[in-house]
């Protein structure tokens, strides 16, 4: 992304074709024309080993947590919204208590809430799969064996401007994610989150 | 409510030991299992050639998946192809480092004295002119180049396929790879024959119909349309070819892993 901080739609694209957008910052290579009279030092080498080992651990743990999700249910028990929230009425409720920061009650802390349940539904089953998609559209050795995967999506440089999208959504979604572990109460959150199982509820009893 | 029996209780306390006892050994076995048949799959990879050279260190073991994976799903798949509409106008040339003498002087005479050496495990070692490798029949493809920086451009490819080349000075059976050398001492690099005797690795020596421009890598370049741009390396003046990586450079089968890029990259 630094090396190149332009992005482009279709199949190609390169400093001599019209970007669909640029990132306003240096770029690390000398090739780009990017405004700037500095480069940003370059880390592409290790960063790529780095990105595609890691890809692999998103493909395996994504894997486990499906299958156990199907297994015991989780989906169904905890993130599928309930049929009786299921109307607009509830949905335009819950978007109103989070604006307005209103603290859940202490029974409704139990359970996901509407927006938690989309928003996590929406990260699983849609932000993850469009990442490794959007990733295995730019390879060219994958896209030689399935080329629907890249030709669906507009082409190269589209595959790979909507890598970044996702990405940004993604982490996004994790900054705020840690930023509301910080106010909920970071040590018993983290401790929820290993353990799977709520520390609060036995303090409290 | 009356109070469990002792009896029960002893009962209830056996069999979730017996219980325990049997878990411990199922987790046993499973983990030996599980620990063997990683074993077996290392040991088939290797004969199989689905290791790559730079499979040491820490990433290691995702370049090693990724590599074993795409071999072996994309063993025989060509490279897009593209049609001449979409060929990029103008053409896009990166940055090239500065050339050295040697290449300089083969400039002034318009590359008439480039040579390609052929050697390694072949049975008849070779040494090509220009001329003599137009002189064989041309195939051309119009697929992209897309750089690991990011931007790409797509163009017409024209040379004759290396397996070709490969064919005349006779490759000896036990051949696993093929080290290609630029005239830039810096810029080696290498493939397995899946990708050396596929039909679209080609020694490049034109490009959209006129001569192969030096900055896209002319007189000569070698063309590995499934690879990412970095592998199809420009000015090539000599092929290895090779069943061990060992004895060139570090031993990590390019000159890419050297300075901190993958060697196989078709990501």
């Amino acid at each position: 992304m630094i090396s190149h901080p332009r992005f482009y739609w279709g199949e190609t694209g390169n400093d001599l074709t019209t970007p669909l957008f640029k990132l306003p910052i240096p770029a690390s290579r000398a090739l780009v024309p990017t405004g700037y009279g500095y480069m940003l030092p370059d880390q592409n080498g290790w960063s790529r080993y780095l990105h595609f080992q890691a890809a692999w651990v998103v493909v395996f743990t994504g894997l486990l947590y499906l299958i156990s999700g199907l297994v015991t249910r989780h989906f169904w028990k905890n993130l599928f919204p309930r049929r009786s929230d299921l109307s607009w009425r509830r949905f335009s409720i819950s978007i109103a208590d989070h604006l307005r920061f209103r603290r859940p009650t202490e029974a409704e802390a139990w359970s996901y809430n509407l927006l938690q349940r989309l928003s996590y539904l929406f990260v699983i089953f849609v932000l993850f799969p469009l990442a490794i998609w959007t990733g295995l559209a730019m390879s060219p050795a994958f896209v030689s064996a399935f080329p629907a995967t890249v030709n669906v999506l507009g082409g190269q440089q589209s595959a790979r401007t909507l890598h970044f999208f996702v990405s940004l959504t993604l982490l996004l979604f994790l900054l705020v994610h840690v930023v509301m572990i910080f106010l909920a109460g970071f040590g018993s959150r983290m401790r929820a989150m290993i353990t799977g199982r709520a520390g609060t509820r036995m303090e409290r009893t | 409510m009356s109070e469990p029996s002792l009896d029960k209780l002893a009962r209830r306390d056996l069999s979730s030991r017996d219980l325990s006892r049997r878990k411990l050994i199922t987790t046993g076995l499973a983990a030996t299992a599980g620990v063997s048949a990683l074993g077996v799959a290392a040991r088939l990879a290797q004969n199989y050639g689905l290791v790559p050279p730079d499979h040491g260190g820490i990433y290691g073991l995702g370049e090693t998946l990724t590599y074993a994976s795409q071999r072996l799903l994309t063993r025989h798949s060509l490279a897009r192809e593209f049609a001449r509409s979409q060929i990029s106008k103008p053409p896009f040339a990166n940055e090239i480092p500065p050339f050295n003498d040697a290449f300089r002087r083969l400039q002034a005479g318009a590359f008439a004295d480039w040579r390609l050496t052929v050697g390694g495990m072949v049975t008849r070692p070779a040494s090509f002119s220009l001329d003599q490798l137009k002189s064989y029949p041309s195939r051309s493809q119009i697929t992209m180049l897309q750089c690991e920086e990011g931007w790409s451009y797509i163009a017409e490819w024209i040379g004759v396929p290396l397996s070709h080349v490969l064919e005349i000075v006779g490759v000896h059976p036990q051949a696993q790879y093929v080290v290609y050398f630029s005239i830039d001492p810096e810029w080696w690099d290498s493939i397995d024959m899946a990708d050396a005797l596929h039909p679209q690795t080609f020694l490049t020596y034109a490009m959209n119909g006129g001569e192969l421009p030096v900055g896209n890598g002319g007189p000569l370049r070698l063309r590995v349309p499934r690879q990412v741009g970095y592998k199809s390396v420009k000015y090539i003046t000599h092929l290895t070819v090779t069943d061990n990586l060992k004895g060139f450079g570090k031993g990590l089968g390019s000159a890419s892993p050297e300075g901190g890029y993958a060697w196989y990259a078709g990501i």
